[in-house]
């Protein structure tokens, strides 16, 4: 059953607002350790909501590409197995352009969630 | 788990008046005791030592007492004996870092515990790479790293209790049974560790004292620049360039992307100052080597660091969230690589 709005990244968005301009502000003033915890806490819960927003199509599109180059089917954990057996016997290596296009577009969807002003 | 006490700094300062005395022959009053950094597993203290009217500015390095054996922030990482000789070692050779003075006895109830004489300076890398009062130091602090590693590297290894020797391939053997005991896929990292495994360096001639952890945050700078190299539980020996790499990943220069010599200069800086302090000439191949390994290998931490908390070992959110930090090392691989290529 479909939840009513706000969605998930709406309220985890909305969580993140109050606890960075209410919440946080306070505590710096009495308890800078926990002021410090508290930007911490803030970051997870923006990781959190780009991941309830692009996360699936990410993980769908990681899903398609690893199909394509491994040619065969299975759940994205074993795939990503199977990827990284092949990396450690050095049946593909950085040569190979198919697998380094893979690997780019799944970190590029990576990183644009758990932070993407690193460069 | 930790064994915590009702009054964990009244302890403290229980045993710090008992050594203290010890060391400085006669009683001492123990004033300012701070905690300044450290998880539960090991921590750092601040405090005076005041002695027959003398007042001494110290630090107390200790890992508390815990009951069901000892929670490691790393396999590798020293014990507290072994890196208080390290560091004497250390600053007998002229080091900049700061002078050991004792160790606590199991008698002061305090765990494996040494003190050191405090120094000023931070090692907040933010401020040091904008605030305006360290604009000076900005521009010496490549060239005084040069300078100090080549010192560390110059250490009589006969000076030293006995420490790991660990070679590039041993280093890669590792960081492939850490990925194995986490049982989570990383192709990247499986990748990288590939290209670093075909393109071993051979073995270091003589080994040498190396850091393990020399990077922007585990050293003390103030206004005039370094003040002292910190954090010597990841002290090996092995390949001297390992230390020139690691300084060198991107995760160090927060933000200072276009100065890799640990967000203050160029590489060039950093060897020719290296190489002018009597490290040798640096080649750029083995440098770059240790880089890319030192990527994967903070990546590795991150994914253990998480693990910590995910284990059960010990509760923390700041542990956890740094698992997310991996894929900023994945973003860097994949870059290295492309330029090696």
């Amino acid at each position: 059953m479909a939840q009513d709005r706000p969605t998930a990244a709406e309220l985890l968005a909305a969580i993140a607002d109050f606890l960075r301009e209410e919440a946080t502000p306070a505590l710096d003033r009495t308890e800078p350790r926990l002021g410090f915890q508290m930007r911490v806490a803030v970051n997870a819960l923006a990781i959190l909501e780009r991941e309830s927003r692009l996360g699936p199509a990410a993980d769908a599109r990681e899903h398609a590409r690893l199909v394509a180059l491994l040619g065969r089917d299975g759940p994205l954990a074993d795939l990503n197995r199977e990827l990284a057996r092949q990396l450690r016997a050095g049946d593909r290596d950085e040569r190979d352009a198919a697998l380094m296009a893979h690997l780019e577009a799944t970190i590029a969807d990576k990183i644009a969630i758990a932070n993407p002003k690193w460069r | 788990m930790t064994v915590h006490t009702v009054n964990e700094p009244d302890l403290v300062a229980t045993g710090l008046a008992a050594a203290s005395s010890r060391h400085f022959g006669g009683p001492a009053a123990i004033e300012g005791l701070r905690r300044e950094s450290g998880g539960a597993s090991r921590q750092t203290w601040s405090f005076d030592a005041v002695v027959g009217g003398q007042r001494h500015a110290l630090i107390l390095r200790r890992d508390p007492p815990t009951a069901g054996g000892r929670e490691k922030a790393s396999a590798t990482a020293l014990d507290r004996p072994t890196e208080f000789a390290v560091l004497r070692a250390a600053f007998a050779g002229g080091v900049r870092a700061p002078e050991p003075l004792f160790e606590l006895d199991s008698a002061d109830g305090l765990g494996e515990a040494f003190v050191m004489r405090r120094v000023g300076g931070i090692a907040i890398a933010r401020k040091l790479l904008r605030d305006p009062p360290y604009a000076e130091a900005r521009a010496r602090i490549a060239g005084q790293l040069g300078e100090i590693v080549a010192r560390i590297h110059a250490v009589d290894t006969a000076s030293l209790p006995p420490l790991p020797h660990r070679e590039a391939a041993d280093q890669v053997a590792a960081l492939r049974a850490v990925l194995d005991s986490l049982d989570q896929p990383q192709p990247v990292f499986e990748l990288a560790l590939s290209w670093l495994d075909r393109r071993r360096p051979a073995p270091t001639g003589r080994a040498r004292l190396v850091h393990g952890d020399f990077r922007t945050g585990n050293y003390l700078a103030d206004e005039s620049g370094v003040t002292a190299i910190l954090d010597w539980e990841g002290a090996h020996l092995g390949d001297p360039v390992e230390d020139l790499g690691w300084l060198c990943v991107k995760s160090w220069r927060f933000g200072a992307v276009d100065k890799p010599a640990g967000g203050f200069g160029s590489r060039a800086e950093l060897w020719s100052s290296y190489a002018d302090a009597g490290g040798g000439a640096v080649d750029p191949a083995r440098a770059h080597w240790w880089e890319v390994f030192g990527t994967v290998r903070w990546g590795v931490i991150c994914l253990t660091q998480a693990w910590r908390h995910l284990s059960g070992s010990v509760k923390s959110m700041e542990l956890a969230s740094i698992g997310r930090r991996a894929v900023e090392t994945e973003v860097d691989l994949l870059q290295l690589l492309k330029e090696a290529r």
